[in-house]
């Protein structure tokens, strides 16, 4: 067979939508590879997140706000409300990733007749909206869920953990300076793995069946003026048109406008010119709105409530806070924390030392894939505050430097601590086992440090003498940055050791009574240690 | 494709859309666009915050003071044997219950039940002492009593044990307990106390507010009278004020301006306060002292019911050089009766 080239083919508009969809893809992954210290200057990397309507919409349930660029999102309900879900197939990177791997695994080899079978409305395809349901209904409870399955929280948080690391595995210091983990990234990797992998059953199982995102901007569809149009005078009945639907939206028989892609590609396979997208086409010939029976929609309710209620009934937000839930500078306190994390993660792929990790069970089952700091594998950079700044929805507030560190105009307030470092004398050097050491003084950055010593002679073992130096902590200096617990030649379990409580994001997790580093700094001056 | 269009013919009906169904369809969208702005207008947060740093307005307790007097005793000392009989002759010391609890009046009586402990070890308020003065209240016509106290163990045992839930009972008094919901925060221009969280349910109906205190040994702050008795009325974090004690309990003197504080010294516990145990920690000592000025009656209690040198006990001292209450007892206006 010889291949006709036809110049007209290049302004199809499956093509002007595949370019739209390289592009949008390759700005997604631009803005991931460049949320580093060293490429950030300034580009909006959390654009997708604060475009995404449901990140908007859901914390502005759990926070009575809409934070900051999450007014962004008004820019996608617009098109949504004219057109339809343009977003799931133009814009949206995860849906590009399915679209593309589902091609690239899937049935394109198949028979004509498979394929459109494969691409028949199932009621499966329901289940999306009793998830979207149920992540509503926690929401209204008091705990924002949406990051479990939300397109652009689940990619970026993939990206982050898994997909970069990878890269970094396999090409050494192509994406980070020195390797970085995450713990528990196998667990999101599998479920990537899975997730694209069920392309081959289902092609766009995710977008179809489980995606929140998608039956949130499929209910917006419900009302919008552009939709596709049969002309059922030209129609033939020959499914065609089924045969790269990616929605699965029945455009051969009455239109399922909340499950259109509008890809526009049964516009171009149709033999018979019957398709259009139209302004306004009668109602008749559809299905308007999404097909959720009222029992299911009850049940996702029920769902998502007792979520909420057994998560927060387990006690690991209130009094049985584990001492592992440090959470990143600027953070809000705990159940406000839970209310705006959508567990994207883009806090963890900005950090310069890799201290922030995805949560696994330490906040709860609320608090999955949120971030918190082990300062085993990193620190808390004293002069930064990238995590702050990339976080979309506000759980880390966008605070300054000199807020962290409160310095300047922010003297008075004191900085944020994350937590408070205990040392561990049984594990100490120069406490048990008469060796010189105070690597944790020596790196405390605050001034003046929080770690302080005292020299001592001790009787060896031997019978000599030596002295050393013994170190102490001042709680009221410690910020909790664990650059001792990371420096600390213990490595396995550090003879010093942050944990939350002291945290200022919390009153009730304060350990001074004055909270008062400010007073303990005037103390000091006083006392002109 | 031949078993196809059955439509060949005059399209069906609903094939176009009526004007009335246009502007409907066109006006549920634009709504929708512009109710989503606007919403998302209404509720924009333009500007981060520091969280933990928010400035939190807290109310304040106004003072529920009588008025000063330049006759009657301020401070009374009552000696008996019965707690309703020495109770009664101290308040006739000090002029009558009536000074205090007008007709109408809701008062709140704050014992101390900390501590889920029977009566007989003296840790909490006695039940005998709470009956004796919610009795005067009413017979000065109080229309209510409030109980409520936050103790440190789980307040339904401590009242029940200490025997106060029967008294509320059999009396009709109002037993408040510390709930989720009971507590909003507090501003004072305290020592240390600065912002906190307290117990303010029972103030949202009370006009008359009596502390009713047990005399005790404490561990750390070496006593617990009627001043250390409003601890029972914060909550949050209050273990954390045992690291600047003795400026927090002088800070309750200004937090607190009761009408009226009782102690009981009927028997008092000497050692192992505040929690006590053994009844041999417990000494009769058969008094009340009771009064408008707090710092007063702590004073006598510490002297003549502990047994001990007011010199070390630097609260009080503290109160009395900000001008809350008067260490020096006997430079008051007191009286010392015998019931």
């Amino acid at each position: 067979m010889k291949l006709k080239f036809n110049p007209q083919d290049l302004l199809k508009l499956r093509n002007v939508r595949r370019v739209a969809q390289v592009f949008f893809f390759t700005l997604f992954l631009f803005f991931v590879f460049v949320t580093d210290l060293r490429y950030l200057k300034g580009y909006p990397v959390s654009l997708y997140l604060e475009l995404d309507p449901l990140v908007a919409f859901a914390t502005a349930i759990t926070t009575h706000t809409v934070y900051m660029g999450l007014m962004w999102s008004l820019l996608l309900i617009l098109p949504t409300l004219l057109f339809g879900r343009i977003f799931c197939n133009w814009i949206c990177p995860y849906g590009i990733l399915h679209h593309f791997t589902g091609w690239l695994l899937g049935k394109r080899r198949a028979e004509e007749r498979e394929r459109i079978e494969a691409n028949r409305y199932k009621k499966l395809y329901s289940l999306k909206y009793v998830i979207l349901i149920a992540m509503i209904a926690a929401a209204i409870g008091g705990t924002l869920q949406i990051g479990w399955l939300d397109p652009i929280c689940l990619f970026h948080r993939s990206m982050s953990t898994v997909i970069l690391p990878m890269i970094n595995l396999f090409v050494p210091s192509s994406i980070y300076v020195r390797q970085y983990f995450h713990v528990g990234a196998w667990v999101i990797g599998f479920l990537l793995l899975f997730l694209v992998g069920m392309n081959v059953l289902i092609p766009r199982f995710f977008c179809r069946v489980l995606c929140p995102l998608g039956a949130f901007l499929g209910t917006l569809s419900s009302v919008a003026l552009w939709r596709i149009d049969r002309d059922t005078t030209k129609c033939v009945d020959c499914d065609l048109c089924l045969k790269s639907c990616e929605g699965a939206s029945d455009p051969q028989t009455q239109l399922r406008k909340s499950e259109c892609f509008v890809c526009f590609n049964c516009i171009e396979d149709c033999p018979e010119d019957a398709l259009s997208f139209k302004f306004m086409p009668p109602l008749k010939r559809e299905v308007t709105a999404p097909v959720v029976p009222g029992r299911r929609a009850f049940l996702g309710t029920l769902i998502g409530l007792g979520f909420y209620a057994f998560g927060r009934t387990s006690g690991a937000s209130a009094r049985n806070y584990d001492k592992k839930v440090i959470r990143p500078p600027g953070s809000v306190e705990e159940i406000d924390f839970l209310d705006r994390c959508i567990k994207c993660d883009q806090c963890i792929r900005v950090c310069p030392t890799n201290v922030l990790q995805p949560a696994l069970m330490e906040s709860g089952l609320e608090g999955i894939w949120t971030p918190i700091l082990n300062m085993k594998i990193g620190f808390c950079e004293v002069n930064c505050t990238l995590c702050g700044e990339v976080c979309p929805t506000g759980a880390i507030q966008r605070v300054s430097i000199e807020e962290k560190t409160g310095t300047g105009p922010f003297a008075k307030e004191g900085p944020i601590k994350l937590g408070t470092a205990f040392f561990d004398r049984g594990r100490c050097l120069p406490w048990a086992m008469e060796t010189p050491c105070v690597v944790c003084e020596e790196v405390c950055p605050v001034s003046p440090k929080a770690i302080f010593s005292r020299e001592v002679t001790i009787i060896k073992r031997d019978g000599n003498p030596i002295t050393l130096r013994q170190p102490y902590m001042d709680p009221a200096l410690c910020i909790g940055c664990g650059i001792c617990e990371h420096e600390c030649p213990v490595t396995d379990e550090a003879a010093i050791r942050v944990t939350a409580i002291g945290e200022t994001r919390s009153r009730d997790r304060r350990l001074l009574m004055d909270g008062g580093v400010t007073s303990a700094v005037n103390e000091l001056e006083k006392r002109q240690r | 494709m031949s078993a196809s269009n059955q439509n060949d013919a005059a399209p069906l009906p609903g094939d176009s859309v009526s004007r009335r169904e246009f502007l409907l369809r066109l006006g549920v969208t634009g709504a929708l666009i512009a109710g989503s702005g606007l919403a998302a207008r209404a509720l924009w947060q333009p500007k981060h915050f520091v969280p933990g740093f928010e400035k939190v307005k807290g109310a304040q307790l106004r003072s529920y003071a009588p008025a000063v007097s330049k006759v009657l005793p301020s401070l009374a000392i009552a000696h008996g044997t019965a707690h309703e009989a020495t109770i009664r002759a101290a308040m006739t010391a000090l002029g009558g219950m009536d000074r205090f609890i007008q007709n109408g009046d809701v008062v709140m009586i704050k014992p101390n039940v900390a501590f889920d402990r029977p009566p007989a070890l003296a840790a909490t308020t006695h039940p005998d002492a709470l009956r004796a003065v919610a009795k005067l209240c009413f017979e000065a016509g109080a229309h209510k009593v409030i109980i409520a106290d936050n103790p440190i163990n789980s307040p339904t045992g401590c009242f029940l044990k200490s025997g106060l839930t029967t008294v509320a009972a059999e009396m009709n008094l109002d037993l408040m307990y510390p709930e989720t919901n009971s507590f909003a925060p507090l501003s004072l221009d305290g020592e240390i106390l600065k912002e906190w969280t307290f117990f303010n349910t029972p103030f949202k109906k009370a006009n008359k507010v009596i502390g009713l205190a047990p005399c005790k040994d404490h561990n750390l702050c070496h006593a617990s009278m009627t001043t250390k008795n409003w601890y029972g009325l914060l909550g949050g974090r209050r273990n954390q004020f045992h690291q600047h004690i003795h400026s927090i309990v002088s800070d309750f003197a200004l937090m607190m301006k009761p009408t009226l504080v009782i102690l009981d010294g009927m028997n008092v516990l000497m050692s192992n306060g505040p929690t006590g145990g053994r009844l041999s920690d417990v000494k009769p000592m058969n008094t009340i002292v009771a009064g408008t000025d707090m710092i007063a009656v702590d004073a006598y209690g510490y002297e003549h019911l502990l047994e001990r040198d007011i010199a070390e006990l630097t609260y009080l001292h503290k109160a009395n050089d900000r001008g809350l209450g008067n260490i020096n007892w006997k430079d008051t206006l007191y009286k010392e009766v015998q019931a």
